[in-house]
Parts: structure tokens; C-alpha cells; sequence
């Protein structure tokens, strides 16, 4: 018997997964995976072979008695048939270290994650001792994949040298940017990376207790990644020293803001602190705390075992390693490309995504979530890079990319930005509390065609106000969508509409 | 999902008594309340606060802040669809006009016949196939009006 190997990740479930795998497993043994991420693809079955695995896709559960009679079993069936799943372009043109066993591997077996180089970055760590071990991360450039960019070996540091009975490991898992899921993937289809990752950072800063604050958006992360503590506790993994407990939240954006994040961690409303303190030096309830990204913390594992210059080795400028990009919106080939910084925005829309899917020119495209800028084809020469991106005022964020045709109207996202804003703001500073409220009136007032050259002014400093007037970065960085709408569709602005439908 | 039990301040506290010893244990609490009862009863308010040693109005703050916390009973399902960017950028936008008018229900409503609370969503990380929307627990994606239409039966 071979085995078939079906994704278990939300989207296949949503189109149809759990009946494929239902009707295979009258035939076969049928393994439950995480994604690879090519989610026009989807589901992607792989089934077993003497050459290796062959994957068949999207397959639909209607099309599973045909394709078992023309023999999938063997690998044979010529209908979705795509050949071995590292041939794709896609994933053959991507370098893999974050991701490299998410789609692959049964993400409840601990066998197949040792086997697949799991555990081995824990391992190394405990060899050279908690100081070495922050040293190599901190050597590997890594910096924060939450947006920030802030190196994590310095915050490790920071966490380190203090001293204190308590010190708490929280990982962001609150991933609220529109466009963007490769949390969600890894804890749907790799879930130990993550264990493994924060083990690693207790074990260097000294830490016992870590929190896992995930999103209530994603039902199928947290049951998963549930599932996956329970089974590293009973491997003894965690609850020697080091345990992880999983937080829910409950629907708030700002909660992915770090301290926003410690207030609702400790049961409050999740309202921004004011820094200093740092959240290294007084983070929850007080004590030292690393906050990471969900992707920082399952990077840390492959630089560990494969060491800091073999990570440092990818990338460009002050932009170390890969960087597990989103491809999203209105694009062909829309998944997730992990690959060195260095590439362009042009190559990842048009080569890799295919363009989009309505088969219309591409007019924009939104990096970093909704805090991030809009970016016309002009500027798909940009290097996706911290540093690059920043230069062009726009910003990375968590990495994805969504694509708009040439249908959008770019006033109504700068509207819909301030909405958002409004929406989601915390309420603790006044520029973005009152500001995003004053923002999205200013911009309907632009749109009706009321005093427009007054009311962009208006919206220039208003703009400007939040930017360097607020506390975090929803307020401070809300500026970005709206002035990189501002600036390279500048006509979007000058057309007359009729008044806006009440909403 | 979807079968909630009615209010009943007993089995509240048991299951506030369940939680109450966690660290910052208000969140977990109120999801665990919601996942029973469907919502937030006003009278669960004060009793979180006295199994917390909390003011009421600290958990009247946290109840009001989140916007998943509901404070009156959905239907029978809740469908949470998507309004974010990535949404948008394939119809997003249009499906949720059509579904509103179609179900006679604006955010946040439930229709007549209680079958259907329809709430907005800012992501559900389902953005290389969207319009995403999920309901109860159930991902969907590349969702037309119509879909979510013959839900409210």
C-alpha cells in the first residue's frame, strides 16, 4: 500500500478536503497535511509513488471515482495530473527554509518531524548554551517578520541580561493584515516548528512559561496547534522547564500591536502602552518579555541547526535570509512564496502570480497590510527589502501582497483605509482616535467634490499629524495607504461622484 | 455550533469557576461563556467581576472593547464575512451589497427567521481565494451571493 497525502489546511477544507479524503481512504492510506501553499491549486493531493510523490490538482471530490479508475493510485491518471510537487515552477523557483515541511509532513507526528530536520535546532541550542544560541540568532540577522524589522537577537539580549524570577516568551500569532495567512499555514501544517522555536528562545532568555496569542479568526489554527502541544507535553518536549499556553483573541486588530497584545494577555482591554518601558524590560504583568512574530519564532529552529552565516547567506543589504511572501487578491497564482529578500514586487505580481485573475491590467498593488502602501506597476522595480520598500514610503509589514485590477478605485481604499482605522483604533491617542474619524469624512467630502483642492491640503496634514503624532503604528502608519493613494492615482481623487450611499 | 444553551446564571459560574485561575483569565472566560450561551449576558458581567476581584465596569471595558463579543443572542449560525483588502480586490465588496440586500439584514443583524447573524470580518487569512467568509467554523471561499443566500433557509 502506498499512502495519499491530503491537505487539511482551511482553504482545501473549504473546497472540499475532508470528502476527498473521506472517499480515498476506501482505497488507500490517506495522510492529512498542511498546505504547499499553491492555492489555486487546491486541494492538492499528492499520492505516493516509486519515483516519489505526484501530485494532482485542484481536485474536486466529484472528480475522485474517475481519477481512481484512470489510476492516481499509481500515479498514473493523466486528468489534474501535475507531476512531482518540487518540479512546479512555483515551488521550484522558492527557497524554503521557514517553510520547508508545511504541505509535507503530518503535522501531528512528531516521527515525521524529527525526520524532516525537526528538533535538531533545539538540540544544537542546548549544546552551545543559552548565550551562543542567542548569539547565532542574533548573527543570522534575523530581524522581526511581524513588520517591524527589529533584530531579534538584540531583544533576546535585552530579555537575557535582565534579572528576574519570571520572564515570559509571547508569540504573536494575531495575524490580522489583510492578505496575509502564513501564520495560519504553519500552524495548520507545521505546528511543532513553532513549540520547537519558542522552546528555543525560554531556553536562551531564561524563560519557563510561554503564551501563544492566536487570532479567534482562525478556528482551524487553534485547534491544531492545541492538538500539537498536547503531544509535545506527552513527549515530555514541553513541561520540563518550558511550557506553552494558547490565548484566543477576540476580534481586535490592534491586538497584534505588541503591548496592546500584553494588555489583553493580562485580561484587559487591549489598549496600546506607552514605551518605555520596553516590553523586554516590563512586559507581561510586568516582567521581561520576548514578543516575536509567529515567523521569527519558527525561523529561529533552521538557523539554529543549519547555523547563522548558512541564513545570513540569503538576502540583500540589512535584509537577512528568506521572507515567506503572501501572494494575494486578484492574482492567477495567488500562495506562498518563500524566498531570499532581493526579489522584486514586478516578478512576484507578473512572473510568479501570473498577473491577475480577472485577466485585467494590474493597477495596484497593497504591500504590508492595511497599514501598508499602494504601489502602481511604475514601481515594480522595488526590491522586496526592508530597507528598499521604506525608501519608496511604503513598508513590508508581514509580507503580503495584494493585487487590484484596473477596476479599483483608489479613493474608495483610501476611504476604506480611514474606515478601518477608525474602526479598529484602540481609542488611547487622539490623532488616531479622532483623526481617522475627521480622515474618512475629509476623504467623502473629496469624493463628492466638495472644496477638493482644500480638503486634499486638509488630508496632507491630517496625514502628516498621524503619522508622527501617534502612539502605535495603526495611527502612524494608517498615513501610508492614504498617501500612496494620494500621490500615484492622484486622478482617482479629481473625479466627481454621486454622494456616497449611507453605510 | 449554532445550538446555544439559554442563560442560566448556574452553569455560568461553573464555567467562570473553571477559568478563573488563569493568568489575565477575563478573555478566556467570556470566550468560554460566548461558546456556551451564544453571547455575553449582561448578568455574567458582575459575576465575572467577583470571581475576578475586578470592578464591573473593568469587564463592562473588556466585554465592550472586543468586537467579538456579542451582547444579545445570534441565530441559529453566524456567518462572518470578509471586508478586507484582498476580499476587495475580488468582489468582496459587491457580494456583501448583495448579500445584505438579499437577507434584508444589515452587519451585525439576524435574519427574521433567526436562521442567519450576518457579521463583518477584517481578514480570515483565506486571501488567495476570496471573497472568503466563514460560517460557524466552516471556511468558505470564492463565495457568490448566492451561496450565502441558501444559508438563510
Amino acid at each position: 500500500m502506498s499512502r495519499i497525502f491530503v491537505p487539511r489546511d482551511a482553504v482545501a477544507l473549504a473546497l472540499g478536503a475532508d470528502k476527498i479524503a473521506a472517499l480515498l481512504s476506501q482505497f488507500d492510506t490517506v495522510i492529512r497535511t498542511g498546505s504547499r501553499g499553491l492555492f489555486w491549486l487546491e486541494p492538492m493531493i499528492e499520492v505516493e509513488t516509486p519515483e516519489g510523490r505526484i501530485a494532482y490538482g485542484p481536485v474536486r471530490p466529484e472528480d475522485v471515482p474517475d481519477l481512481i479508475s484512470e489510476g492516481l493510485l499509481e500515479g498514473k491518471a493523466r486528468r489534474l495530473r501535475l507531476g512531482k510537487p518540487d518540479d512546479i515552477p512555483f515551488l521550484a523557483r522558492q527557497q524554503r527554509l521557514t517553510f520547508a515541511r508545511c504541505g509535507v509532513v503530518d503535522p501531528f507526528s512528531l516521527q515525521d518531524y524529527c525526520a524532516n530536520g525537526g528538533m535538531a535546532g533545539l538540540e544544537r541550542a542546548r549544546q552551545i548554551g543559552p548565550e551562543a544560541t542567542t548569539r547565532m540568532v542574533l548573527d543570522s540577522g534575523l530581524r522581526g517578520r511581524g513588520g517591524a524589522g527589529f533584530p531579534t537577537g538584540i531583544k533576546w539580549q535585552t530579555v537575557a541580561a535582565t534579572t528576574s524570577d519570571r520572564k515570559y516568551i509571547v508569540c504573536n500569532a494575531d495575524e490580522g493584515d489583510s492578505g496575509t495567512y502564513a501564520d495560519r499555514m504553519l500552524m495548520e501544517g507545521d505546528p511543532f516548528c513553532l513549540i520547537e522555536g519558542m522552546a528555543i528562545a525560554g531556553f536562551a532568555v531564561g524563560a519557563a512559561h510561554g503564551y501563544v496569542y492566536t487570532r479567534s479568526e482562525y478556528p482551524h489554527a487553534i485547534s491544531a496547534f492545541d492538538a500539537a502541544l498536547e503531544i509535545a507535553r506527552d513527549a515530555g518536549i514541553l513541561g520540563n522547564g518550558f511550557d506553552i499556553e494558547q490565548r484566543v483573541g477576540a476580534g481586535a486588530y490592534i491586538c497584534g500591536e505588541e503591548t496592546s497584545m500584553l494588555e489583553s494577555l493580562e485580561g484587559k482591554r487591549g489598549q496600546v502602552r506607552a514605551k518605555p518601558p520596553l516590553p523586554a524590560h516590563k512586559g507581561l504583568f510586568g516582567y521581561p518579555t520576548v514578543i516575536n512574530n509567529l515567523l521569527t519564532l519558527t525561523t529561529v529552529p533552521v538557523i539554529l541547526r543549519d547555523g547563522a552565516e548558512a541564513y545570513r547567506d540569503y538576502g540583500m543589504g540589512r535584509s537577512r535570509g528568506t521572507m515567506p511572501i503572501q501572494l494575494a487578491g486578484n492574482l492567477r497564482h495567488a500562495g506562498l512564496f518563500e524566498t531570499a529578500f532581493g526579489i522584486t514586487l514586478g516578478e512576484l505580481v507578473n512572473d510568479i502570480g501570473g498577473g491577475t485573475l480577472s485577466g485585467r491590467p494590474v493597477r495596484a498593488v497593497q504591500v504590508g497590510g492595511p497599514l501598508g502602501a499602494y504601489f502602481p506597476p511604475a514601481l515594480f522595480d522595488t526590491q522586496f527589502d526592508y530597507e528598499a520598500f521604506a525608501q519608496r514610503d511604503g513598508l513590508l509589514g508581514h509580507g503580503g501582497v495584494v493585487v487590484f485590477d484596473d477596476t479599483v478605485d483608489m479613493a474608495k481604499q483610501a476611504r476604506f483605509a480611514m474606515e478601518f482605522c477608525a474602526a479598529e483604533s484602540c481609542g488611547k491617542c487622539t490623532p488616531c482616535r479622532v483623526g481617522s474619524v475627521r480622515g474618512m469624512e475629509v476623504v467623502d467630502k473629496i469624493l463628492n467634490g466638495i472644496n477638493v483642492d482644500a480638503n486634499l491640503a486638509l488630508l496632507h496634514d491630517l496625514c502628516h499629524t498621524m503619522k508622527f503624532g501617534s502612539l502605535c503604528a495603526l495611527g502612524g502608519f494608517i498615513p501610508y495607504p492614504v498617501m500612496s493613494a494620494l500621490t500615484h492615482f492622484p486622478e482617482d481623487f479629481r473625479t466627481v461622484r454621486r454622494p456616497l450611499a449611507a453605510e | 455550533m449554532g445550538a446555544y444553551a439559554p442563560w442560566d446564571q448556574e452553569q455560568a459560574r461553573t464555567i467562570i469557576a473553571e477559568h478563573a485561575a488563569l493568568e489575565g483569565a477575563t478573555l478566556p472566560i467570556l470566550h468560554a461563556l460566548q461558546a456556551v450561551f451564544g453571547y455575553i449576558h449582561e448578568e455574567a458581567v458582575p459575576l465575572v467581576a467577583v470571581a475576578l476581584n475586578l470592578s464591573r465596569a473593568e469587564i463592562h471595558g473588556v466585554v465592550s472593547f472586543y468586537h467579538e463579543f456579542r451582547r444579545s443572542p445570534p441565530g441559529r449560525h453566524v456567518l462572518r464575512l470578509c471586508r478586507a483588502e484582498a476580499c476587495q480586490s475580488v468582489g468582496g465588496a459587491a457580494v456583501a451589497d448583495a448579500v445584505r440586500q438579499a437577507l434584508g439584514v444589515d452587519w451585525h443583524g439576524t435574519t427574521e427567521n433567526g436562521a442567519l447573524t450576518l457579521e463583518p470580518v477584517f481578514c480570515l487569512g483565506l486571501c488567495a481565494n476570496g471573497p472568503a467568509a466563514l460560517l460557524d467554523e466552516t471556511p468558505m471561499v470564492r463565495v457568490t451571493p448566492q451561496r450565502i443566500t441558501d444559508l438563510a433557509v
